[in-house]
């Protein structure tokens, strides 16, 4: 293990995005093991406050954070930006708003 | 109580499954074959308009299969949330297909049930003056004007409806607008299963395969015991495993391990994954919890208009340097031009921020051409079309500081370069509503073909 950060699309096994009904945007992010599962929880690098950086929303709209161990994996929600569909859509199901967890530093371990 | 094995043929019904695959499951000596056909994800157009999701040809193709497999086998076929959204259009046209397959296959003594899901307006009115609706996750509040606008209102259906269709006798039953896994848990529930397993089970196998690996639209069964259930791909060229089950537990839901549904909550805190040999995952633990009063989850679509796009690349650097002020200016000039009747113009901007919008981190583009899609949503076709080749044209042919080609600004893949979209719709409801009964907002008919 180097002293490096790793950006979380090189830990991570699944990083995606999809809606959670027409409101809702959802973001799953499953790890191989749960050594590397462990690696990201201790980073605390997914909160509400970094979420909402990260996507640049206010952290009142990310609805839910899961550290989910049994599945290795953590879950973020947030409020779609509009209600699907509504003008302005891009995104019909939500399948292409992941990218910006991708490239998340995870520190190595300590 | 001896195992109950249902077949999930797809994830969704006319998006296809391998006819090798199903045959394989049918070997498996399925009791039921439950199959899922709507949901909220493709947007609201299909509630609002009543067009079917999926080719008619499609679905008449898959249930031709299934309705033979399934009466070869002597078990009931459910279908749930027919068509797309479930509503009254969807329910129709699909038992239409079911009494010409009956017809081409000669079948008799079949006995068919639909189950309606829409709502009448004024029981949502009444309703909204009674305190009986509350948000779900709209972010506004469900009045009258928007039940007005509303072309379709549907709620979705628990597993009770379809119960009671089976148990008064139907071999095929099409409901309208159901709970994903109350169509697929109905037929265990009935049988005396435990509905937090059952209703866990439902919610895995109503996206078929995709909790197999590989993943694909394809045939998934469940086999239902006393304290647990087993998942297995219907193809010998999947496997259910640990890691492909625990991803579809997560896909497309906010909260993976409490989940209400119309009159109880799912508890999935204490469940546990076992892969059993290599071929299936073992599921128990999952805990149904009754709650003290029903309430059905509304989903409503209203037209907002009509849409024209229009396609269109650009590649001089000097237009791209400048495309916000360019298009901006095109905005405002268009509403100028059309006012007093409104116009809404989106663009989408492929090569910078088409795909994120607001959410898009990275500001500068970074692309050697863009790809622009001009919207437009306005309150009839010709107004829509009309505003959207204004704006092309104008875009086509406007100067800007820097210009150094002064032929045309815009490389169109059509002509014309202007595309009808037809009705644009909206979700106007996304509400709970408190009901009196699981069934009486439902109403099923029979008819033996």
């Amino acid at each position: 293990m180097t002293a490096k950060a790793t950006p979380l699309a090189e830990l991570a096994t699944i990083v995606r995005s999809k809606n959670a009904g027409p409101f809702r945007l959802t973001f799953d992010i499953m790890l191989p093991d749960v050594k590397t599962f462990e690696r990201v929880r201790r980073s605390a690098v997914l909160t509400r406050e970094n979420v909402a950086k990260l996507l640049g929303i206010a952290p009142a709209n990310v609805t839910s954070i899961f550290e989910l161990e049994a599945a290795r994996a953590f879950k973020v929600t947030i409020k779609r930006p509009r209600g699907q569909c509504d003008i302005g859509e891009s995104d019909v199901y939500g399948a292409q708003q992941h990218v910006p967890f991708m490239g998340l530093l995870i520190p190595a371990n300590s | 109580m001896s195992t109950i094995t249902v077949l999930a043929p797809t994830g969704s019904l006319g998006y296809g499954f391998d006819i090798e695959a199903l045959k394989r499951g049918m070997t498996l000596k399925p009791d039921v074959i439950a199959v899922d056909s709507g949901s909220t994800d493709p947007g609201p157009h299909y509630l609002g308009s009543g067009e079917f999701l999926v080719s008619r040809f499609s679905y008449k193709r898959e249930l031709s299969e299934l309705i033979k497999a399934s009466r070869a086998a002597g078990i009931p076929l459910v279908v749930g949330s027919a068509g797309g959204s479930g509503s009254r259009p969807h329910v129709d046209k699909m038992v239409d297909i079911v009494r010409e397959i009956a017809r081409e296959q000669r079948l008799n003594r079949t006995k068919v049930a639909w189950i309606y899901a829409d709502i009448d307006r004024d029981h949502i009115k009444r309703a909204i003056k009674e305190n009986q609706i509350q948000d779900f996750e709209a972010g506004y509040a469900l009045t009258d004007e928007l039940v007005d606008q509303s072309t379709h209102i549907v709620a979705q259906m628990g597993h009770e409806p379809i119960v009671k269709a089976l148990e008064a006798g139907a071999d095929i039953v099409i409901a309208g607008r159901a709970c994903d896994d109350g169509a697929i848990a109905a037929y265990p529930i009935m049988r005396g299963a435990d509905p937090g397993l059952s209703i866990h089970m439902g919610k895995i196998l109503e996206c078929g395969a995709f909790s197999a690996v590989p993943f694909a639209m394809d045939v998934m069964l469940g086999i239902m015991n006393e304290t647990h259930f087993d998942l297995e791909p219907g193809s010998i060229n999947r496997r259910a495993s640990l890691t492909s089950v625990a991803a579809h537990t997560l896909y497309e839901r906010e909260n993976p391990i409490y989940q209400p549904g119309p009159g109880y909550a799912v508890d999935l805190s204490a469940c546990t994954f076992e892969q059993i040999n290599d071929r299936q995952v073992r599921v128990a633990g999952s805990r149904f919890i009754p709650q003290g009063e029903y309430w059905v989850k509304l989903e409503g679509a209203r037209r907002i208009g009509h849409r024209s796009i229009s396609i269109a690349g650009i590649r001089c650097p000097t237009m791209i340097r400048r495309i916000d002020g360019i298009l901006e200016n095109a905005r405002e000039e268009a509403m100028r031009y059309f006012a007093p009747q409104p116009i809404t113009v989106t663009y989408h901007v492929y090569g910078r921020d088409g795909v994120m919008r607001e959410l898009e981190p990275q500001h500068t583009v970074s692309a050697q051409e863009l790809g622009l899609v001009i919207d437009v949503v306005a309150a009839d076709h010709d107004l829509a079309h009309a505003a959207c080749h204004h704006i092309s044209g104008g875009l086509l042919h406007v100067a800007y500081p820097g210009q150094i080609n002064t032929a045309g600004n815009l490389a169109f893949p059509y002509s014309p370069s202007e595309l009808d979209a037809g009705p644009a719709y909206a979700f106007s409801a996304y509400h709970l509503m408190r009901a009196q009964s699981p069934t009486e907002l439902f109403k099923t008919h029979f008819e033996e073909l």
